[in-house]
């Protein structure tokens, strides 16, 4: 446990050193962003629609007492979309889907001495593959869970309509309801910090591998289930940490 | 002249590297040769700074690189080529982004000046209009001259080479031998070869170290490496039914 959290401070010292060519790093850093976050684009716009749509449903079938009014829905929906559903829930299929591709890809050129051929070039290897990385998720991830955040609201607006539970304008107007910007700082400090996590963690796991495609495998594994593990447990940290 | 003096490296309790002490020279091709699990890559890797020595150090004209710190070991690297034995070509990029990858890093060359030299090189390796193709789409020998071609862009000083011929068939196999060799002449690279292929050795070898159970067990050239009187040497270079017929 301390070997591999020492490895991965110095893996980090390498990474977060300037690049050796800015011009280069600025088109890795364009190649990751399209990468790691437009090519997630799909997966997050479904996962959102259908996520928002079930919470607005589930909440209009557990709402029985008439005293509370049907806007409930919209407000709930909203507020369980920013805070916990896009940033944690996004950031957790994201750590499965960028997270075993980042250590796939650094394993593999690994094992296919890719990185050593960079070293021995004189290129610091952790530097030019991993910067770009952190820095395109952590910069694109607030994009992407922005989207869902809007996705997952009208998801939920589009299963109220069609199932006729609530109206549009009660739902609406739940929606409108006490709204905080401080839940959206909230979020993305959330987003943010999972990015980090995701590529960071994935990234030393494939980074130190040595053997062949089985390591390969297992790197991308322990990439998935170490980062989800760290979401969870971060997320928990940092809701007591700003919400209480 | 690139000098390894008293080299010895081990993983865990194995000792692989014993009290080495071995001298490359400049405008010749000098072969490391032995068998499989004898310590030639090691050395190769010990010598380049992919492995750091247990003890003894590496010298590269006068420069001790072996303590030197990552920063300026990183300077002496940029004099550096290296052909890995399956060509280590970067999987996401085409042939001339492949070799044009140092020069982006080290130059602040036009991208005209940068296609030139790309060009240059791919054409010192017998390659034409492959510059749009991905390393999937190349062969065996053609990953190798690529590979080459991104080890000689940036006009280096020495040039090593991971077994340059395995897996590719006899012919294939002596033109990346002459090719590199005709390379080390033409640029004065000192060039070290990692190899078991005997007719590399035959070929091209103008200075050969035996590497035996991890020590340096005998040191000349192709004229004499047939008629040393080492016994190991002598097992190792007459195993084949070729050599031994030849004998």
């Amino acid at each position: 446990m301390f070997r591999h959290f020492g490895g991965y401070l110095i893996l980090m010292r390498q990474v977060f050193r300037r690049p050796d060519k800015s011009k280069v790093f600025w088109k890795q850093l364009l190649v990751e962003m399209q990468s790691l976050g437009v090519d997630s684009l799909g997966i997050v716009a479904i996962i959102s629609i259908f996520m928002g749509a079930v919470v607005a449903l589930q909440t209009a079938f557990n709402i029985d007492s008439p005293l509370i009014p049907a806007y409930t829905v919209g407000f709930t929906t909203r507020q369980s979309m920013i805070f916990e559903f896009s940033p944690t829930v996004i950031s957790l299929i994201l750590a499965g889907k960028i997270g075993s591709r980042i250590a796939s890809e650094i394993g593999t050129m690994r094992v296919t001495e890719q990185i050593d051929a960079m070293q021995i070039m004189g290129v610091n290897s952790a530097n030019f593959l991993i910067f770009p990385k952190i820095v395109a998720a952590m910069v694109f991830n607030p994009i992407l869970i922005v989207i869902s955040m809007f996705l997952g609201v009208f998801g939920g607006w589009l299963a109220c309509i069609t199932s006729g539970l609530i109206s549009s304008q009660d739902y609406i107007h739940g929606i409108r309801s006490w709204f905080d910007p401080f839940g959206i700082t909230y979020a993305m400090i959330k987003t943010i910090t999972f990015a980090f996590l995701i590529v960071s963690v994935s990234s030393y796991h494939g980074y130190r591998i040595s053997g062949g495609a089985l390591e390969v495998g297992k790197a991308s594994t322990k990439s998935v289930v170490y980062s989800s593990i760290l979401i969870i447990i971060f997320n928990l940290l940092l809701t007591q940490l700003l919400l209480t | 002249m690139i000098e390894a003096r008293n080299i010895s490296k081990s993983f865990g309790d194995k000792q692989v590297l014993k009290d080495i002490t071995v001298s490359f020279e400049p405008g010749k091709t000098n072969l490391i040769i032995g068998q499989s699990g004898s310590g030639k890559t090691v050395l190769m890797k010990c010598v380049v700074g992919l492995y750091e020595v247990d003890k003894g150090e590496v010298d590269y004209d006068g420069r001790i690189y072996s303590s030197m710190k990552i920063k300026e070991k990183r300077e002496i690297r940029k004099e550096l080529g290296m052909l890995f034995q399956g060509g280590a070509l970067f999987d996401s990029m085409t042939v001339q982004d492949n070799v044009m990858f140092p020069l982006n890093m080290f130059t602040k060359q036009s991208f005209k000046e940068k296609l030139d030299r790309v060009n240059f090189c791919l054409e010192h390796v017998n390659l034409e209009d492959v510059n749009d193709l991905m390393p999937s789409e190349l062969s065996g020998g053609m990953i190798k001259r690529v590979a080459i071609a991104r080890a000689i862009s940036l006009n280096p000083k020495y040039l090593f080479c991971d077994e340059p011929n395995s897996g590719l068939d006899p012919m294939t196999a002596d033109h990346i031998d002459n090719l590199i060799s005709e390379i080390t002449k033409r640029f004065n690279m000192t060039t070290i070869i990692n190899t078991h292929d005997m007719n590399s050795v035959l070929n091209i070898g103008d200075n050969i170290a035996y590497i035996h159970k991890g020590q340096l067990w005998w040191e000349g050239n192709k004229e004499i490496v047939m008629r040393s009187n080492n016994k190991e040497l002598d097992e190792f270079i007459f195993s084949t039914e070729l050599t031994k017929r030849i004998k």
